[in-house]
């Protein structure tokens, strides 16, 4: 199962709506999955400042890491704690020095994503209690993807909830499960892409971001995902400029896309799609198979 | 006409009523307001209702139908008039993937597209597809008629019994064991008959006719790399 959601919004006077739409279309799919749920907002870019989601277990390791960025680089490094979640605002200048400073010194503390745009938020429960710790209601931005688990090929783990981010601005969610991934993770591995979970999803993630560090297009990157990813899956893809979706030939998990002039949206099911504005106006159908659709800004 | 509003009122309480119109007669005309993309929304219905859903469905609409006339306005999720025994569903929109699997009689009208594997298996049912078909379209098909007046995906057919398959646009790839036949006046008449009582305006004479090849019947050395 699994349930999956995206929401590209065209029409700007919706971006303020953005996190309050998308929370509430990945709570109508939670019977789909109950164990964990996440979700991936792209919010509004700052001149010269990148963002780096954190997630950890320890509340108090947060607490440690304001004070410690706050004597090394004082206003250059902001962070916002939501719950087991941290949202770093960092120059650009110090992105690396305070990427070392969480990898080597805080290794209680994972980094989910980071990005001019994106922000992650991921934990263990219901998506409305998810949503609900993280504040995702109030959140703006320009386009979002979530996920709602039912755990199949690894455990239930705040690590182990979508999406994955392995990429500057990048994110996957996937539904199905991929049988050959262990292949794949060991390749990706070879080329020296790192991997925090033996979630297949990740791997699916990696290699979209491997391909795209070396020069694809998202598109041509999701179009060589159907030849070499073998098994069941629905995609949710998204960059800094927009979201695509893929899925496999076989076309099992399923898929629902509706587009109107103010936006586009994904749900695993219609259910999903309800409560958006004008839905009953929206051009509705189900993504073809081994097909790539993306909107972008 | 009977209104039943989804929002007011709970799935379950329709279904009961819808089913138990069988054994207590009170409406034959049932409108279901709000049906918001819900799963299971009249099925098991076994008398001669006429049941109007006002909006999209999720899964398994109409399923296992008999005698009703079920109308979708929009579109359907998967397996939309699973197994249905006899009656009609007409979806105005599109369908997902296993429409009409397994039925046995009764026809199911899709105005708009079917994705992958639609007629899976039909046993008897005759399915009309206004728009195209997904891929494994009639995968093991025994009987009754899938006419589409669109274009079929790939493996359209594949381990086809003695179901028949009218195409009038392109076939991307036919499954293993299924063949083009030839349109006999038979199957003209068959279709400008089908035609008119469903108030369609097609040219039989522009359809293809698919049918089995009969040689998965049994199992054949010569044929293993077709099964």
């Amino acid at each position: 199962m699994c349930g999956i959601v995206g929401l590209f919004l065209k029409d700007k006077s919706l971006h303020p709506k953005l996190g309050h739409m998308l929370s509430e279309m990945l709570e109508t799919m939670t019977d789909r999955g109950p164990d964990s749920a996440g979700i991936a907002i792209y919010g509004t870019e700052k001149n010269k400042i990148l963002k780096i989601s954190l997630h950890t277990s320890d509340s108090n390791s947060f607490v440690n890491l304001k004070d410690e960025i706050e004597s090394r680089w004082g206003n250059n490094v902001s962070i916002d704690t939501k719950s087991t979640s941290a949202i770093l605002d960092v120059n650009e200048e110090f992105f690396e020095p305070v990427k070392s400073l969480i990898d080597t010194q805080f290794p209680e503390i994972n980094t989910l994503s980071f990005g001019s745009t994106i922000e992650i938020f991921k934990g263990i429960g219901l998506p409305a209690d998810v949503s609900r710790s993280f504040s995702i209601n109030s959140m703006s931005g320009s386009h979002g993807i979530g996920h709602t688990r039912m755990a199949t090929e690894s455990a239930v783990t705040t690590l182990g909830c979508h999406p994955f981010s392995t990429g500057e601005d990048q994110c996957l969610v996937h539904n199905g499960s991929l049988s050959n991934h262990n292949t794949v993770r060991n390749q990706l591995i070879r080329h020296g892409m790192k991997f925090e979970t033996e979630n297949d999803s990740e791997v699916a993630a990696a290699y979209l971001s491997y391909k795209m560090d070396n020069g694809s297009s998202l598109s041509d990157a999701m179009q060589s995902a159907l030849r070499d990813l073998d098994g069941f899956f629905t995609f949710v893809v998204g960059t800094r400029e927009g979201f695509g979706v893929v899925r496999d030939s076989i076309a099992c998990k399923p898929a629902v896309l509706a587009e109107t002039e103010k936006y586009v949206a994904f749900g695993s099911e219609y259910r999903a799609l309800v409560g958006l504005p004008s839905i009953n106006l929206a051009q509705v159908w189900e993504p073809d198979p081994g097909t790539v659709y993306f909107w972008e800004n | 006409m009977r209104e039943f509003n989804l929002q007011e009122r709970t799935l379950r309480e329709l279904n009961e009523l819808l089913q138990s119109q069988s054994l207590r007669f009170v409406e034959g005309e049932w409108k279901v307001l709000n049906p918001d993309g819900a799963h299971a929304i009249a099925v098991g219905l076994d008398s001669d209702l006429e049941v109007l859903i006002d909006g999209h469905v999720g899964y398994y609409c109409a399923g296992m139908n008999k005698l009703a006339s079920v109308n979708i306005k929009g579109s359907a999720g998967p397996g939309v008039a699973e197994n249905m025994m006899s009656g009609k569903v007409i979806v105005e929109g599109n369908v997902s993937q296993c429409a009409g699997a397994t039925g046995h009689g009764g026809l199911l009208v899709i105005k708009g597209n079917a994705s992958s594997r639609c007629g899976i298996s039909m046993k008897g049912i005759d399915i009309l597809v206004h728009g195209n078909i997904g891929h494994m379209s009639a995968f093991m098909a025994q009987a009754g008629n899938l006419i589409v007046l669109g274009d079929a995906g790939d493996s359209l057919g594949d381990s086809l019994y003695e179901a028949k398959i009218f195409i009038r646009g392109n076939v991307k790839s036919l499954g293993a064991d299924c063949i083009e036949k030839e349109m006999r006046q038979e199957h003209i008449e068959y279709l400008e008959k089908f035609f008119l009582s469903e108030n369609v305006k097609a040219d039989p004479k522009e359809f293809r006719r698919f049918g089995s090849a009969r040689k998965l019947y049994n199992f054949d050395i010569d044929n293993s790399a077709a099964y």
